[in-house]
């Protein structure tokens, strides 16, 4: 009995391929739009991946090994002094700390004024971790913060403006009046990192100097934000708690708003879960053109089956069993649908790594995709050739063999 | 030869719903058939000669009166029964051949077999066997648009010979055909019949009909014996 079950299973694939092929132009039409829905939901969910994973890489990049620490402070205290960083230089796994400040200024060079452009206070750390920054030249050390050094690094787009091309590392030039030692020219390449984007300030026109120069310049003791490096990343999260119970001590017991500890490693879980969302959204859409080519194959099937009405009837004549007919018309409408779904996926994944090409973005073949969507084709298939399949066989064997 | 009943047919009543009206086909016909005989149900179209072979091929079912096949009460039986009394004891051949064409001779002849559920290997030496048996062994792989209209039919009987059924049900046999290929399938019947097997052909053409052992006459859903004045 399973072997004979077995046999008309096979009867019934044999029989739908040979249907199927036998009208190739209307076979494809039929599954086109399984095709494009698969298609784009494998391309999409791919192509969203591999963005994702690439900005992932690049936050990792940035993220691991530090944190950042942003101290409002109180009325009192408006900031971390220098004493604090000391303190906080001392705790456990700590390596070091990357100093931030910015002001806005003017820079002249000779008889060429800039725009206003950022000024930014850094230390050693900061160089030290970021060394790809300095295009040429050297950055900041530690003798220059000792002696508030009027030295500076100048990005390419300050160069432009004030040089004209003509090499300035050594020139001087003159901020909001001071003047400044060019010691190196800092590189545009960093400024592609997301979160330089992401945090806007990918201005081409900036410069660095000393933070202990900048505190003076502005008249402050306070420093706001900071970058801790940690030794251990395995112990990240116990450095970040140690952190926060240091600064609650500095700021007098306080950890309402007087200072935010900024984790990349949580940042990037809702970065991840922006595009996770992003993905399920893009794919519900694509999930609606595969529904529209469901429909597509149920329209192919009625007809199909209209058309084979004097087949069903000879076919039940002849000692066809009414769930045999209808097996026979689902398990047509199963490989048309998987079939659509197949070449859907090369297409989607063809056109997903065009894209991760023309992005320079590396392409992450996603298996889940492909699953998802042939998966989905073939429910498709089986759910709109239900109906069809289902009416055939209904069909009275008599009126059926009458109709022809 | 056992003249055994292989069906009979007590008080059957066929009505199809048109629109509001009921129309009634057949009309309390009765019909006993023993086994091996050889009829003709001669009809004019409308005569009802089609429900007829629907009702006796298991197609279709009376709406009262009752059909027994076999000592079976056709009646009483299901889908599953009926399709299995349709593939293994009844060979159809219908007027337009109804070949598949997409299948050459021998997948059509293999077709009933399928649904019999036997093996490739032994649906391929039975079909085989039946295409050199209605002698079309050299044309085993010709589509049906490839053969004549009296080779077609020949592939068609071969179909209904496949499972090696005890009743032939032919709608119109000769219908498509010219008067010599028409005469050959005829002989090919006369074969069959001599063979044990019962033969039963529907037709509205006398001369068809007189190469049966008996006709029956139906006109306006009521069936007699022999042959009546109508055309």
């Amino acid at each position: 009995m399973i072997k004979a079950r077995l046999g008309m299973f096979h009867e019934n694939v044999r029989m739908s391929v040979t249907n199927i092929l036998s009208n190739k132009m209307r076979t494809f039409l039929t599954i086109l739009g399984i095709i494009i829905g698969v298609a784009a939901v494998i391309a999409m969910i791919t192509t969203v991946s591999g963005v994702t994973g690439e900005i992932t890489s690049q936050f990792a990049a940035m993220g691991t090994g530090k944190f950042s620490v942003s101290a409002n402070g109180t009325e009192l205290r408006p900031g971390l002094t220098s004493a604090d960083l000391e303190t906080l230089r001392q705790m456990d796994n700590v390596t070091g700390i990357s100093v931030s400040m910015q002001s806005d200024v003017v820079a002249r060079h000779g008889g060429n004024w800039s725009d206003e452009v950022t000024m930014e206070g850094r230390n050693t750390v900061y160089f030290k971790h970021n060394e790809n920054m300095i295009a040429r030249g050297r950055g900041i050390s530690v003798l220059d913060e000792a002696q508030y050094a009027r030295v500076c690094l100048i990005s390419e787009g300050l160069q432009e403006q004030l040089f004209y091309g003509h090499d300035p590392l050594g020139e001087t030039l003159s901020l909001d009046g001071h003047t400044f030692t060019i010691i190196g020219i800092l590189s545009t390449e960093n400024d592609n990192d997301v979160m330089t984007q992401a945090m806007g300030n990918n201005d081409n026109e900036k410069c660095i100097v000393p933070y202990t120069t900048a505190m003076r310049m502005s008249g402050t003791a306070y420093i706001k934000s900071i970058e801790i490096y940690v030794a251990d990343t395995e112990k990240q999260s116990d450095t970040i708690e140690l952190t926060k119970e240091t600064l609650k001590r500095i700021f007098n017991g306080r950890d309402d708003d007087t200072f935010t500890v900024i984790n990349m490693s949580v940042l990037m879980d809702s970065l991840n879960t922006i595009t996770g969302m992003m993905t399920t959204m893009l794919a519900g859409i694509a999930g609606i053109s595969l529904l529209v080519g469901g429909i597509g194959i149920m329209n192919m099937m009625l007809v199909s089956v209209t058309e084979r009405t004097m087949e069903i009837g000879l076919r039940k004549a002849l000692g066809a069993e009414p769930n045999m007919i209808q097996m026979q018309f689902l398990i047509e409408a199963f490989i048309l649908s998987v079939l659509g779904g197949t070449i859907g996926a090369v297409l989607g994944v063809s056109i997903s790594i065009m894209l991760c090409n023309a992005m320079d973005i590396t392409f992450v073949l996603s298996w889940n995709a492909i699953v998802l969507g042939v998966g989905f084709s073939a429910l498709v298939g089986l759910v709109f050739g239900w109906a069809p399949a289902r009416k055939a066989s209904k069909l009275n064997p008599i009126d059926a063999l009458r109709a022809a | 030869m056992s003249m055994a009943t292989y069906f009979s047919m007590r008080d059957i009543v066929k009505t199809y719903h048109v629109g509001e009206e009921d129309q009634v086909v057949l009309k309390h016909v009765n019909l006993d058939i023993q086994e091996g005989e050889f009829l003709s149900i001669l009809g004019p179209s409308g005569s009802g000669k089609s429900t007829m072979m629907n009702i006796i091929g298991c197609l279709d079912t009376p709406t009262s009166g009752e059909y027994i096949l076999k000592d079976r009460s056709i009646g009483q039986l299901d889908q599953h029964e009926l399709a299995q009394i349709r593939c293994h004891e009844i060979g159809f051949i219908f007027q337009q051949f109804q070949l598949l064409p997409r299948l050459d001779a021998m997948e059509n002849v293999e077709l009933p077999l399928i649904y019999a559920g036997i093996s490739h290997s032994e649906r391929q030496k039975l079909a085989r066997k039946m295409l050199i048996r209605v002698g079309l062994g050299d044309r085993m792989h010709h589509y049906p648009n490839q053969l004549s209209g009296g080779q077609q039919q020949r592939v068609a009987i071969a179909r209904a010979l496949a499972t090696n059924p005890t009743l032939l049900l032919a709608d119109e046999p000769t219908g498509a055909l010219d008067q010599a290929t028409g005469k050959q399938v005829m002989e090919l019947f006369h074969e069959l019949n001599d063979e044990g097997r019962t033969v039963i052909m529907i037709t509205h053409d006398l001369s068809i009909a007189s190469h049966a052992k008996r006709i029956v006459n139906i006109l306006d859903g009521v069936l007699s014996e022999g042959v009546s004045e109508y055309d």
